[in-house]
């Protein structure tokens, strides 16, 4: 394949971002539609670093009471029992499915971390202008986007649990409010992965060679 | 450059990478064949041997077992000579009951809306475009179908419920249902769509929206 060494901003081209037809913009801050499909056109995602780190921000707050509150009931003839998302790894431990108690533990907890570390660390090297690494950095958001859906796995957990154990008045389980906060991690983590420009981690580049 | 620049009526093969924005020229692919960005690694297009008619059959399949994995319980539980069971769209509805609306939508949304939304728009594309050229709406319709995608959840949810059965299975007797299948199956042919789908192929037969302009329609 032949490359260039210049982006299609450099060369004052906006690449749609549906259909991936080259256009050129009919002026810098307004692109306006692609002639093709329709999309409205944009050089990079509008305000890229100012929404992601809004939604990293959001994220990280809903991230403590996610894991401190309960985000299941369990009533058991008059006495209640509440679980958190570590408490629930735990039962799964306990009771003996070790591998399980792995999967909910790297997807509750260790990915949502995960994810609000390595996005923050994505945002601040673009700030900083950063142009070590690109490569592993774009990887590094490619995994962000393909695994942050995982985290759902603990509210489809909590929600067919809840669905299913409604065994009045022997035994019922209910949703704690913890449920609602993780949920909210995972959607606003999301939102973030698909705000955030990669394309941003390469500009630097660019920036660099104009400036030297 | 090393080839011409991109001309404002042809653009012909050239291509800026979605990833990291290098301008590159795209060479035609054989059948099976990819095409990566040399800079940042991406998979810019991959040539499909059947771009239409293998997607779309494998979405009318999707769009059955879809409606089944609906409509069939999950699971079953028996305890103390009492049975319940429940269904996808069940579940998402005692979450509701329960008072957490909020979660309830969030899980309805990523386990019946976005994978529904995805089938339907995948087949109304792919019908359109079966006959080209593809009317000019269909890319609002594609655009809409990779919106909902990475929202559509059967690969988490079908381990969701895994978990919870073998959770369950600690305090009562539960077995799974047609509908637990059904999820299974779904996972399955949602990621046959993805590999055989070529969405070059769909933009390669539309109408163009400027066209439409043009000619006033």
């Amino acid at each position: 394949m032949t490359a260039t060494s210049l982006s299609a901003a450099e060369a004052g081209f906006v690449s749609c971002e549906t259909c991936a037809l080259l256009s050129r913009p009919v002026d810098g801050s307004e692109p306006g539609h692609c002639r093709r499909c329709g999309g409205k056109l944009e050089s990079r995602r509008h305000h890229s670093i100012q929404y992601t780190w809004a939604l990293v921000v959001a994220a990280a707050i809903c991230y403590i009471p996610a894991n401190i509150l309960p985000v299941l009931n369990t009533t058991t003839l008059g006495s209640t029992d509440s679980d958190t998302i570590m408490g629930g790894v735990a039962l799964l431990y306990t009771t003996g499915s070790w591998p399980l108690a792995l999967i909910v533990l790297i997807a509750s907890v260790m990915v949502p971390l995960g994810k609000l570390i390595a996005l923050s660390y994505l945002l601040i090297s673009v700030q900083r202008g950063s142009i070590q690494s690109n490569r592993d950095r774009t990887r590094l958001y490619r995994l962000v986007e393909i695994i942050g859906r995982w985290s759902m796995l603990d509210v489809f957990v909590d929600t067919f649990t809840v669905a299913l154990i409604q065994l009045q008045p022997l035994m019922s389980v209910e949703p704690g409010p913890g449920v609602l906060f993780f949920a909210a991690v995972v959607v606003l983590t999301m939102i973030a992965a698909e705000s955030f420009d990669p394309r941003l981690i390469w500009d630097s580049n660019a920036m660099r060679r104009f400036d030297g | 450059m090393g080839q011409p620049g991109p001309a404002m009526s042809d653009p012909g093969e050239i291509v800026a990478c979605p990833e990291c924005d290098l301008l590159q020229h795209l060479p035609e692919l054989e059948p099976g064949a990819r095409a990566r960005c040399p800079r940042c690694g991406n998979t810019l297009a991959s040539q499909a041997r059947e771009p239409i008619d293998v997607p779309l059959a494998l979405t009318l399949a999707a769009a059955v077992v879809f409606i089944i994995a609906n409509t069939t319980p999950l699971m079953g539980l028996s305890a103390v000579g009492r049975h319940a069971s429940t269904t996808i769209p069940g579940g998402a509805l005692e979450m509701w009951r329960q008072g957490e609306m909020i979660t309830a939508v969030i899980v309805a949304f990523c386990a019946i809306i976005a994978p529904g939304g995805y089938i339907l728009f995948m087949l109304t594309t792919l019908l359109a475009a079966k006959r080209p050229p593809a009317p000019h709406w269909v890319g609002e319709l594609l655009r809409w179908a990779d919106s909902v995608q990475p929202w559509s959840m059967n690969e988490v949810m079908i381990l969701g419920i895994l978990v919870a059965l073998i959770k369950i299975a600690e305090l009562a007797t539960v077995e799974p249902g047609i509908g637990m299948y059904a999820v299974g199956a779904l996972v399955v042919l949602f990621t046959a769509i993805m590999i055989t789908f070529d969405p070059r192929e769909i933009w390669k037969r539309i109408e163009w929206t400027d066209d439409v302009v043009e000619t006033g329609r």
